[in-house]
């Protein structure tokens, strides 16, 4: 199942990035990979679709650990956490 | 040209039933910020917002009128009513219009309807849906409630929608194109569909509007409507009529750059464009109704272009949706109350619910209790989604002649 979120999530990203998801790598923050803030949005966004979860993130607080996007591995954990919970 | 004034004003908010008791809610620094309540409201995420509370649409109009009247046409036709029994002017004729701004329009006619046909699978719809959902609707209401034969029209730019409506209103008559205008705004978004929409943008606040606040995580939804009488001078004058303030300049700018993000310079040049279009310098400005949505989008950007416009000595500012919400469409014309409670009354509002300074909005931002002043000219701001600006520029009453 982990290893299925991270291949997820990783889609998503890439997509809103215009970018192949062999091109994203874990560590890399959404600024490098060129997500601005709307495509932040569509991200979590697509994110709740996917995996059928409320994701609390709010635009005026881009720094809140309620949901961690400093990097690609912290959205991914952050999403199995949300994952976790909803079981 | 004319010069153009305010001989009426009335309003409907989430502060009170008319523009004396918003004022006095500004005035007083109190939250209309409540638990929001209607249809479908447990699936949302957000469910504050500044509601207009036991409103009956009963009590002010009968059934065949409410079949044309959506929430948002009432609020209009409430608030016309009151500023035109004030102001006591002839608005009957070919040289008095309406320009409203509005930018959902009759979003609850539309949203109630697509619910029938679309989640309950009826087949048959009110006859009058489109007269009551359409965005001009009120707009038509007040011409044909007051006789106006004259330009009149809907203006919807977003949250600039009510500001661009009333510098249009400000153009024709200063032009001589109309002699006499209703114009102002009204929301009436507080519905499922509304604040669903704005829920998925991200930017809304679960718990309270905290303009310029450190704290501050989004903004909150209010509805209702302000409708003014725009005159010329000279027949304000001529017929003794008490004149509340002046409308002295207005500006509109378009930020040509991002759809939702603001941009300093379009906010620059509309304050900037509006006092020269008042013949004002920045130091004669006492007071700034901001724009202050409480997004980290729109705070820090619009007192960075207050700094550039006003340099070192900038005015005090307020953002009085802290107290009745964002009215989108309708929200200059509500704020604009707040221009004038402070031209006319010496009472500048306050933005109420500041907890945390936050360095990057240092300026005096009247915080939590309204301040004696006396400003001889004020401006209203309103920067709307589209990156499109509009700010208006007051000055006290002429001394009568």
């Amino acid at each position: 199942m982990a290893v299925n979120v991270a291949e997820k999530v990783i889609e998503i990203i890439a997509e809103q990035a215009m970018i192949e998801p062999s091109e994203v790598a874990l560590e890399d923050t959404l600024e490098k990979l060129g997500v601005d803030s709307l495509g932040l949005v569509e991200t979590v966004f697509a994110i709740e679709e996917t995996f059928d979860v409320h994701v609390p993130f709010n635009a005026n607080e881009p720094g809140s650990k309620a949901f961690d996007i400093s990097s690609v591995a912290s959205i991914v954990q952050a999403v199995e956490a949300l994952i976790a919970e909803a079981k | 040209m004319r010069r153009v004034v305010i001989t009426g004003m009335g309003a409907l908010s989430a502060l009170g039933m008319s523009a004396r008791a918003t004022m006095d809610g500004m005035a007083a620094g109190r939250s209309g910020i409540s638990a929001l309540n209607f249809k479908d409201v447990e699936r949302l995420q957000i469910r504050i917002g500044g509601q207009i509370h036991g409103y009956d649409e009963a009590a002010h109009f009968n059934r065949q009128e409410l079949s044309f009247y959506d929430r948002f046409t009432q609020f209009a036709i409430l608030a016309a009513r009151e500023a035109v029994a004030q102001s006591g002017a002839a608005l009957a004729g070919p040289k008095t219009g309406v320009v409203l701004g509005t930018s959902g329009g009759g979003l609850q006619t539309q949203g109630e309807n697509f619910r029938k046909v679309y989640a309950e699978g009826k087949n048959r719809v009110h006859p009058f849906v489109v007269p009551r959902l359409m965005n001009n609707a009120a707009a038509s209401h007040l011409s044909m409630l007051h006789g106006a034969t004259g330009p009149s029209y809907t203006v919807s730019t977003a949250c600039a929608s009510s500001n661009h409506a009333m510098g249009q209103a400000f153009h024709m008559i200063r032009s001589g194109m109309a002699d006499a205008m209703l114009t102002g705004g009204s929301e009436a978004m507080l519905c499922f569909g509304g604040i669903k929409a704005w829920e998925g943008l991200r930017v809304m606040s679960k718990s309270g509007c905290r303009p310029f606040s450190a704290n501050r995580d989004g903004m909150v939804q209010g509805e209702g409507a302000a409708i003014f009488v725009f005159e010329a001078l000279e027949i304000a004058e001529a017929r003794g009529a008490e004149v509340l303030a002046e409308v002295a300049g207005f500006a509109m700018t378009a930020d040509a750059g991002d759809i939702v993000m603001p941009n300093q310079s379009g906010a620059e040049r509309a304050m900037q464009g509006a006092l020269e279009d008042a013949g004002l310098a920045p130091a004669d400005i006492g007071y700034i109704n901001a724009h202050g949505t409480g997004t980290a989008g729109n705070d820090t950007v619009e007192c960075a272009a207050i700094k550039a416009v006003f340099g070192a000595d900038t005015p005090p500012i307020s953002s009085t949706k802290s107290m009745h919400g964002h009215l989108i469409g309708g929200t200059g014309a509500v704020e604009l109350l707040a221009c004038i409670m402070a031209l006319r009354e010496g009472v500048l509002a306050p933005t109420i619910n500041h907890d945390q300074p936050d360095p990057t909005c240092n300026l005096d931002i009247i915080p939590n209790k309204a301040k004696k002043a006396q400003p001889s000219a004020t401006l209203s701001n309103a920067f709307a989604f589209g990156g499109l600006n509009a700010v208006i520029a007051l000055k006290g009453p002429p001394p009568r002649q």
